[in-house]
């Protein structure tokens, strides 16, 4: 690989891991708290299973950077400060009602699907492993999370009326999903990593037909909520401060 | 000083080390450990996750390096590999009833059209019967999945197929 392109990639690479460990973190607190015991279980491990992906991500962010990778995540996770997070703020948001959970769910993971299609294909070998082994446990979460959108969308009034309400409210921050990235287009030339503008797109269209399916309708938006992965929402500072507040009352401890 | 271990007697430890979650399979039969490599220095070891996020990962990849060291290699490098990705396929067949016996039905294989094989019933591991249904695509550990038999009127735990 061209040296010159090791740490754009890491930083491509980091993005995925900072929404995948954020999100994990919201799903975390539903453990205890879910509607139903079944789906306590189910998304404590689908929090687990973000989780293990920003682990995977954050290693290879660490190999590329030339740093250890069984040290270097948690320095990333627990002692970055908050300007330095790149996720999106579509994973920022409190988890607000089970709708909400599962329409925001819905689109991260859909949306993920046709991402690790894509990477697969990546000319960096240990970034296409990743991805495969990746998409394997996402099969479970795409099939969870299809039944829920259909479950409730098609359920009660009162269900569909929320999970509207929540697609409303998610659908414009979902427009960052695919935004492109600075460096973008040497990595695509590269084949290092895959152009935005047609993953958007196919996953524009898979999302739509589900949508469709369970009776919503997508929210005629404007321009969307990009405007950089700089950019936090409120939100991110306080679950930092939670996420963190033990690993930095003792950054020496070993776990 | 000894000469460096032999491959054949780490591999013979690493079949004395059990999953710690499910502790009636060794590491060797639940087909997480893709290499050995002995070298003049020591052990190179390259563990496979079963998944990504399983938190047992740090509590073999510990045992295996402790108890390699006891067998006095200098030096134990479990390296964590993810290619080819770990599957159900890959838990030894002759262990599999170890798992049913242990209240945990395997996974079918080989794992290809998984909505298939999904929905189709799996045999309750108590008593055997295919009057049961899946309750939920996750469980307790990442690696396991919940159904039901209604022959046992009991909910009982299954191999998550990959």
């Amino acid at each position: 690989m061209n040296l010159e392109l090791r740490l754009p990639l890491a930083d491509a690479l980091l993005r995925l891991a900072d929404d995948e460990m954020i999100l994990a973190h919201r799903d975390s607190e539903w453990t205890g708290h879910a509607p139903i015991l079944e789906e306590d279980i189910a998304f404590a491990n689908i929090a687990l299973d973000e989780m293990g992906h920003a682990g995977v991500w954050y290693r290879l962010v660490a190999e590329l950077r030339g740093e250890d990778p069984d040290t270097h995540p948690d320095q990333l996770v627990f002692h970055r400060a908050l300007d330095e997070f790149r996720c999106l703020r579509l994973v920022e948001l409190p988890k607000g009602d089970w709708a909400f959970t599962i329409v925001r769910q819905f689109l991260f993971d859909s949306a993920e699907v046709v991402r690790l299609q894509a990477l697969r294909r990546s000319e960096y070998p240990p970034l296409a492993k990743a991805a495969a082994k990746i998409a394997i446990e996402e099969r479970y979460h795409d099939r969870h999370l299809r039944a829920w959108v259909r479950r409730l969308g098609l359920g009660t009034e009162e269900s569909h009326r929320r999970m509207q309400a929540a697609l409303d409210q998610l659908w414009p921050y979902a427009t960052q999903l695919f935004e492109p990235q600075v460096s973008e287009s040497e990595l695509v030339a590269a084949g290092l990593f895959p152009a935005s503008e047609p993953m958007a797109a196919e996953w524009a269209e898979a999302a739509a037909a589900i949508l469709a399916d369970a009776d919503l309708k997508i929210p005629t938006v404007g321009p969307g909520m990009n405007g950089g992965r700089e950019n936090h929402t409120d939100h991110l500072e306080p679950l930092l401060a939670e996420m963190q507040s033990v690993a930095r009352l003792e950054p020496q401890a070993s776990w | 000083m000894a000469g460096p271990i032999s491959e054949e007697r780490v591999w013979a430890e690493l079949g004395e080390i059990v999953d710690p979650e499910i502790p009636v399979l060794s590491l060797v039969e639940l087909g997480v450990i893709r290499e050995v490599d002995v070298r003049e220095d020591g052990v190179r070891v390259a563990l496979r996750p079963t998944f990504a996020g399983c938190p047992a990962l740090h509590v073999m990849r510990a045992q295996i390096g402790e108890r390699l060291r006891a067998l006095g290699a200098a030096k134990v490098e479990v390296e964590i590999v993810l290619d080819p990705p770990w599957s159900t396929d890959d838990i030894a067949p002759e262990a599999r009833p170890k798992l049913a016996a242990f209240g945990l039905a395997p996974a079918p294989s080989p794992v290809i059209a998984l909505e298939e094989i999904l929905t189709a019933p799996r045999a309750c591991p108590r008593c055997g019967s295919f009057n049961t249904v899946l309750r939920n695509d996750f469980g307790p550990t990442p690696c396991r999945m919940i159904h039901y038999c209604r022959a046992c009127m009991q909910p009982f735990e299954a191999m998550k197929p990959v």
